[in-house]
């Protein structure tokens, strides 16, 4: 790829505003969206990156404006495909650094066949996923993630649908590297963030967006101030999982090999599950990915899973280096000539 | 005495699909193209891999023409059919003429055999076939005969009649065997019985034309004099990969080629795939959908991106397609088209996808479209196909067909040093200064010339940019609502499409002073058109022949060559597709010849299309 100028050392020490694009940012006021953005502008100059080594890849929908706002390369795509598009460009150029950029609505449902097999190819790739349960930018309808339920403009008697948990479906492709953060916790974001960034090979990141428009408040139930520290369970890798403002309670394991939520103080801290990114079976974090099943009960935040496994596009470029490697750089003339030939006149 | 000649012959292989037919059609194919003669071939077989076995649903065959002039056609009617069993003489012998062959494996005509066929009575003594002279050939008992001394099992020693009947034909047609005993040494080498008994059948065949006194003596069909050159035997899928490879070498591109498994198309991906020393990237995605983004997405990182396909996924392809228009980024989409509508008939061949490459996607959204016309010319058409995108940043539609993906004709080998450069450089450097005096990368900042936009690559230290399906304002490529703007976009995007004309080889035409008529057409019919137009000259009469190899843009002179003509006949393997264009462009009354039947058109009835037409 020597015809690229591409990863030299980075030459002046950048800030935020080297990532910003001169666009006009044009998410609603308020949106969740916006904190987000951020939590990008500022990580973005921490990761020993350049802008133009970077590239934002989105499908439709509102999160998918994020790439028109980073002063990168970027391409707003079609809806449910940002993750084949950004497959085709890593395949491409597998020195650079792609991100994912769409809402449950775009990765769940019009491309949730994208999402899963870039997860299962392990395509080096930051996806992030703003899930807000509701398709914004068509005014209001309930999402892949939405609850049962749910009364939008096409469900006015509640959606019928059962939703998808975002977590256990990537665990399900076995991704290799799985988080969950929100948009209220900007430390919180650019540490996962920062994390998925630095995992080689698909990591998958489900972001809690409140839509004030169409949906608000949809995670008050575990993010309100008063609340929060009782319903969301932090994942720290080798700790036991304990929440609450004096870690009260925590998640132990039943005989069936289940998680579930309990006192620490009657189980015993020593039996408390220890958290582990790194089992390479993801049936336990797929069982932790179940705690859940939406944002009224206790919900784990943070690293799910992150194990190694050798990425798609180095194992597309070492096939071609192997064959390469074997018979020589292909010869042109040799190949048309290839077969039973024979010459006339 | 020496050996009669013949100037041509059409040969049917005609069997079960489990009896190997398409096997020893190649084998055919590969001895007479080295042996020197031009040939054209015609496979056909059923889309279900395993139909039951002996039923008329499961035949499989393979036409050869071989002769020794110049032929493009594979024939229309055989002189020899060869039938392994009642099912593949019933489904064939309605297109023999009176006076033609049929050798057929008279073991194989049991009871239960003709019973599986819909025989009421067995055609071998019905006196049904006495317009043709037929041979009772017992293939399976000679060839367990043959391989008894092998000790191989009787069942698997039945699978070598077809090498039998090959041996059987090659002796007729006099091709020589040293060339396909070392096939068969090389291609079964690791199953050293099976090798053995192939070869044992082949010759058991020969062996049996010469000595069974049944047939009178074998003919010769001479070399063809055919250009000076080096040639090979080549398939349209195969020359398509060659081109791709080639035009990846000659852009100094790597090659993506994203593809979803389709018949017919799946030998790209195939080939390609054998290509990694190449530096060809190939992967096989999740879908159709995904199959053309990521080709796409690898085009924005500058890559030669190409993706393949058949009908029922160009289907799938068109949001793709819509936002490389929009993106302005070159791509090559092949669809090898294929009987409609749905899933249709996927091993036949139609042209019926000329108005969906045209059409087919919303919003107003051109592309040129480039056609291959001969299994060969799948190479030229290739390289084309890529030279347009990547010239003009857009993506192109490449048609070739199923009659052209798997038949195969001798294709003399071009130079690689008269290939030409392609390569489309990518933009390093801006190219606007802003009214403050700095420095600035505008995507949409075209060539006044081609209106191509520059193809800056993410990589490139600051070009950073921002595309999407959203319109652009012209120039900034910012996103943009307003109306003068998108107006103005739209007319420029067909502009640029509309400008290759001036880039492309105009109508490829074959006057005759004197001709009225032109008969004008696209990608496969060409070979049956030619051959219609060689007999009704031969005939005396007068006649032009034209041939479009890009049906989007049309050539810049097709207006005026279809004016210096009385008539315009329009063969198609569709409903009148190009018919409907040209009327609709250039306001002439074409007449249209239509045939959706799946198969080729014959030259017998192009001839009489196009006498009709001169004497209308
Ligand atoms: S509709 Fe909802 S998600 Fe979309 S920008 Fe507005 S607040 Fe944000």
């Amino acid at each position: 790829m020597s015809e690229h100028n591409g990863s030299e050392g980075v030459a002046v020490a950048l800030g935020r505003k080297d990532w910003e694009s001169d666009q006009e940012v044009r998410w609603c006021p308020g949106c969740g969206d916006y904190g987000i953005l951020a939590a990008l502008q500022f990580l973005m100059p921490e990761l020993g990156v350049e802008p133009h080594n970077t590239v934002f890849v989105s499908g439709i929908g509102c999160a998918a404006r994020l790439p028109y706002y980073m002063n990168t390369y970027g391409v707003h795509s079609i809806h449910g495909r940002a993750p084949a598009l950004a497959t085709g460009i890593a395949m491409a150029r597998p020195d650079l650094s792609v991100w994912v950029i769409g809402g449950d609505g775009d990765m769940l449902s019009i491309g949730g066949n994208h999402l899963i097999h870039a997860l299962r190819r392990n395509v080096n790739l930051t996806i992030l996923m703003f899930n807000n349960q509701i398709y914004g930018l068509t005014k209001g309808q309930y999402s892949p993630t939405s609850e049962v339920g749910k009364v939008t403009k096409s469900t006015p008697f509640g959606s019928v649908d059962h939703p998808f948990n975002p977590i256990s479906v990537a665990i399900g492709a076995e991704a290799t590297f799985v988080a969950r953060t929100h948009d209220l916790d900007r430390k919180h974001m650019m540490e996962t963030f920062r994390r998925a960034h630095e995992h080689r090979g698909a990591s998958f990141v489900e972001v809690f967006q409140n839509c004030n428009v169409f949906n608000d408040g949809a995670y008050d139930g575990i993010l309100k101030k008063a609340v929060r520290s009782d319903m969301l369970i932090p994942l720290r890798h080798g700790e036991p999982i304990r929440f609450g403002d004096d870690g009260q309670h925590g998640v132990a394991v039943n005989e069936f090999g289940e998680p579930y939520v309990c006192e620490s103080a009657k189980v015993g801290v020593d039996h408390l599950l220890v958290h582990d990114e790194h089992r390479a079976d993801p049936t336990l974090a797929f069982a932790l990915s179940r705690l859940s099943s939406g944002p009224h009960s206790p919900t784990p935040v943070g690293v799910f899973r992150d194990v190694s496994r050798p990425t798609y596009e180095a194992q597309v470029q070492q096939q071609v280096a192997d064959a390469v490697e074997r018979v020589g750089p292909g010869d042109l003339h040799e190949l048309l000539h290839s077969g039973a030939t024979w010459t006339v006149g | 005495m020496s050996t009669p000649t013949l100037d041509r012959v059409v040969i049917r292989f005609a069997g079960d699909s489990g009896d190997g037919m398409q096997l020893v059609g190649d084998r055919f194919t590969d001895l007479s193209a080295a042996f020197g003669n031009d040939l054209a071939t015609l496979p056909n077989y059923p889309a279900e891999i395993r139909a039951p076995a002996g039923t008329i649903n499961g035949v499989s065959s393979f036409q050869i023409h071989i002769s020794d002039h110049d032929i493009v056609t594979p024939g229309d009617s055989p002189n020899v059919l060869i039938a392994m069993n009642p099912a593949a003489l019933v489904a064939n012998v309605s297109d023999l003429s009176p006076g033609s062959t049929i050798i057929v494996n008279s073991d194989s005509f049991t009871e239960r055999d003709l019973d599986k066929a819909h025989c009421s009575a067995n055609p071998l003594d019905d006196g049904s076939l006495d317009a043709f002279t037929v041979y009772p050939v017992p293939m399976t008992s000679i060839t367990l005969e043959a391989t008894k001394p092998l000790g191989v099992k009787s069942r698997d020693a039945e699978r070598s009649k077809n090498f039998f009947a090959l041996g059987l034909i090659c002796w007729m047609y006099t091709r020589p065997a040293a060339p396909l005993l070392e096939w068969i040494d090389d291609r079964f080498a690791g199953k050293p019985l099976v090798r053995d008994a192939n070869a044992a059948a082949f010759k058991a065949g020969r062996n049996f034309g010469e000595t069974a006194e049944l047939f009178a003596h074998p003919y010769e069909v001479k070399p063809a004099s055919l250009p000076a050159g080096t040639y090979r035997n080549i398939i349209g899928n195969t020359a398509l990969a060659l081109g791709l490879v080639a035009a990846s070498r000659r852009a100094h591109l790597p090659l993506v080629y994203a593809s979803y498994p389709i018949t017919p198309a799946s030998d790209i991906l195939h080939e390609l795939s054998k290509l990694k020393h190449f530096g060809c990237k190939t992967m096989q995605a999740e879908d159709e959908i995904a199959a053309a983004t990521i080709a796409l997405g690898a085009a924005f990182a500058g890559n030669l991106a190409v993706t393949g396909t058949s009908g029922p996924g160009l289907d799938l392809k068109a949001e793709a397609l819509g936002l490389a228009i929009s993106l302005e980024l070159p791509m090559v989409v092949v669809d090898v088209q294929r009987a409609g509508p749905s899933t249709g008939m996927p091993t036949k061949t139609e042209q019926t996808d000329l108005l969906l490459a045209m059409y087919g996607r919303h919003g107003e959204s051109p592309l040129p479209i480039v056609a291959a016309k001969s299994p060969s010319r799948c190479f030229d058409a290739a390289f084309e196909a890529c030279r347009l995108a990547l010239k003009y940043r857009t993506p192109v539609i490449l048609l070739t067909d199923g009659l052209l993906a798997n038949g195969a004709e001798p294709w003399r080998l071009p130079e690689v040093a008269d290939l030409p450069d392609i390569s489309a450089p990518f933009a390093t450097q801006p190219n606007h200064t802003n009214a403050d005096g700095t420095e600035d990368y505008w995507p949409y900042l075209r060539d006044p010339d081609t209106l191509a936009r520059p193809w800056a690559i993410p990589g490139t230290r600051g070009m950073m940019h921002r595309i999407g399906g959203i319109e652009k304002q012209d120039g900034t490529g910012n996103i943009s609502y307003q109306p003068d703007n998108h107006a103005h976009m739209v007319q420029l995007r067909q502009a640029k499409v509309d400008g290759i004309a001036r880039d492309i080889a105009g109508v490829e035409l074959d006057h005759q002073d004197g001709a009225d008529v032109l008969v004008l057409g696209w990608g496969s019919t060409w070979a049956a058109i030619t051959a219609g137009v060689r007999r009704v000259r031969a005939r005396g009469e007068r006649v032009a022949q034209g041939h479009l190899s890009h049906l989007s843009p049309f050539p810049a002179d097709l207006g005026d060559v279809l004016s210096r003509y009385g008539r315009v006949l329009v063969p198609e393997a569709n409903l009148g597709q190009l018919a409907l264009l040209l009327r609709a462009e250039f306001l002439i009354d074409v007449q249209s010849y239509v045939q959706v039947n799946g198969l080729p058109f014959r030259a017998a009835a192009m001839e009489s299309r196009i006498l009709e037409e001169i004497h209308r």
